[in-house]
């Protein structure tokens, strides 16, 4: 259990008329290597969330236990916790500040204390992860580039960390269909590389439906929906009236279902939903 | 943090007092301001006091929160209360080291407290009951007669809706860009006084370059919108004084009228 979250709650303002219940109530637990999806409605409060996952935010009431550590205690390690909990802000190209790519993303390698050889294998690490290339841009200004390039140098900021779990609030919000696909693409190869747990939030289903194996639904602060891709996206009904839906295609499949009970309906893309076709062509031929 | 600066900080209602002209309610505050400095002694505090808890009343705006609005400037209180109280010559009570405590300096110091007090509550009852935007709209129209010996009224009034509306978003902005670089281990509360300036340039240079590329898309968008400035601009909601406008008027002239000219009768 690398993450443990008891009856957390937290409240925007308290005691004045601003007051914001923002989480209610929410229990968790993240295990080693999950790659986690995090979805809901905007003001749900994924981003509220997430603060609290590294310490930024502190709970009004509840627990978060990360690795052993309770963080929510007072005298808690917020500079280890950090280290250990990578977290990508909305818009993280906002937060750039400066003269060079090098020098940006050293920034937190840099507070960690590292020395200036470990910084600089990190960041050369971190570049390539996201696929920049670090002879090339090393020595430019962050503030030069494209939209996408700038994403991508605040992830790697974070990731040059080695977090050894790494959340990622909407990675992909105001990119064009190709920035988000090579974005998601990224993340995906980094699961697949770096073995790290992962949680990615979005409010699209089917940006996270072909990447995660959980998905966790949020609604008014609570957590509504909590299982295993194919599972959640069998509670269609549901996550309509949560005004989420399902994958296009999955949704498609659904309706097919409708027609013959024996096609499978749990795909999640386009290519799944090909091979199913097919087969349940050839078992209908050779009944 | 810096959520809990208050001063300057509208409270929503729809209370007689929230619907009153802006024009009245700023008369009013400035009658306010000048009657506390004509105020001599204590009695007419008292009338002061009844003021603020029955705007505040009306309002519906818990004392509570117009008190939370004094925090910050409670240090200048205490200031100024320190020095009148050791500062004053006269005669002596008691005595704290060098410094000598006079019955005149303790008269003098919870006189002026109680005033900077009632400034910063009295005013604040005024950007609590008023939303920026009707705000700068009656400055707006009682600066207009000023436009003739060429006053920019109407870009003033400008100039202070965008600032007053951009202060919440920079707030915002600063608390967002301050978390994600307290996620790649900054740390903005430690170290001597040169280490954290320095520590603040990862705030700074991404608040300032968000600042700049707000202003432009603003002006963009203004000018997208045709805006040119006062000339012949016409308001949607044009301001206009009706009865209870009036009626508070009146009865507030009278009553700092008493307050000040108690000055000169209660003696
Ligand atoms: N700094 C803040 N002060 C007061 N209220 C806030 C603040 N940040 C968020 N809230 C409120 O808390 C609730 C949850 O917001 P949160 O940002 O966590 O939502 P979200 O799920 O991340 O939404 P989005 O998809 O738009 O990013 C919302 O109702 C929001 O208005
Ligand atoms: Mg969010």
């Amino acid at each position: 259990m690398i993450m443990k979250i008891e009856n957390l709650k937290f409240v925007y303002n308290p005691n004045t008329p601003f007051e914001q219940k923002a989480l209610d109530n929410i229990n968790l637990e993240i295990k080693e290597g999950e790659f986690i999806g995090l979805i809901g409605h905007t003001g749900s409060g994924k981003s509220t969330l997430v603060q609290h996952l590294n310490g930024l935010l502190k709970p009004t009431s509840g627990n978060i236990i990360i690795d052993g550590v309770n963080i929510t205690e007072k005298d808690a390690d917020l500079k280890a916790i950090r280290q250990k909990v990578g977290l990508v802000f909305q818009y993280p190209e906002h937060q750039l500040f400066e003269e060079t790519i090098y020098k940006d993303i050293a920034f937190g390698p840099k507070n960690l204390g590292l020395k200036e050889d470990e910084v600089r294998e990190r960041v050369k690490e971190a570049m390539e992860l996201v696929g920049l290339n670090y002879e090339e841009l090393k020595d430019r200004s962050p503030f030069e580039l494209s939209g996408g390039q700038k994403r991508r140098v605040a992830i790697a900021g974070v990731l040059a960390m080695k977090p050894k779990i790494l959340i990622l609030d909407e990675p992909t919000a105001g990119l064009d269909p190709r920035g988000r696909d090579e974005i998601l693409g990224e993340i995906q190869q980094l699961y697949e590389k770096e073995k790290i747990t992962i949680i990615l939030v979005s409010h699209s289903m089917e940006d996270i439906a072909k990447l995660v194996n959980r998905i966790l639904v949020m609604h008014r602060g609570k957590i509504v929906i909590d299982g295993e891709t194919r599972e959640v996206f069998k509670k269609s009904k549901e996550l309509e009236e949560l005004g989420l839906g399902v994958p296009q295609i999955t949704k498609f499949m659904m309706k097919l279902k409708e027609r013959d009970k024996n096609i499978k309906d749990t795909v999640l893309t386009v290519e799944e939903a090909k091979v199913e076709i097919l087969q349940y062509l050839r078992r209908k031929k050779n009944a | 943090m810096l959520k809990d600066i208050t001063i300057g900080q509208y409270f929503p209602g729809n209370t007689l007092i929230h619907k009153l002209d802006p024009r009245v309610k700023i008369i009013i505050t400035a009658l306010f301001i000048v009657s506390l400095f004509f105020i001599k002694s204590f009695i007419p505090y008292l009338f002061i006091v009844a003021f603020i808890l029955l705007v505040a009343k009306v309002a519906k705006i818990p004392i509570k929160y117009i008190l939370k609005g004094i925090r910050p400037l409670m240090f200048i209180i205490l200031i100024t209360f320190l020095i009148n109280i050791f500062m004053t010559k006269g005669e002596v009570l008691f005595e704290i080291g060098p410094l000598s405590v006079t019955k005149e300096g303790l008269y003098l110091a919870v006189f002026m407290a109680l005033r900077l007090l009632f400034l910063i509550t009295g005013t604040s009852l005024l950007t609590l009951t008023t939303s920026p935007i009707s705000l700068t709209d009656g400055i707006e129209k009682l600066l207009s007669p000023f436009k003739k010996i060429g006053l920019p009224a109407h870009e003033l009034a400008m100039m202070m809706t965008i600032a007053l509306r951009f202060i919440p978003t920079l707030l915002e902005e600063t608390d967002k860009i301050m978390k994600a670089q307290m996620a790649r281990g900054a740390d903005f509360e430690s170290g001597n006084i040169l280490s954290r300036a320095k520590n603040l340039v990862p705030l700074l240079v991404p608040l300032f370059i968000n600042a700049f590329r707000r202003a432009e898309e603003l002006a963009t968008a203004m000018e997208a919108r045709c805006y040119r400035g006062g000339d012949n601009r016409t308001r949607l909601n044009e301001l206009k004084l009706n009865k209870t406008d009036i009626i508070s008027l009146v009865s507030m002239f009278i009553f700092f009228g008493l307050i000040i000219s108690s000055r000169y009768l209660l003696r």
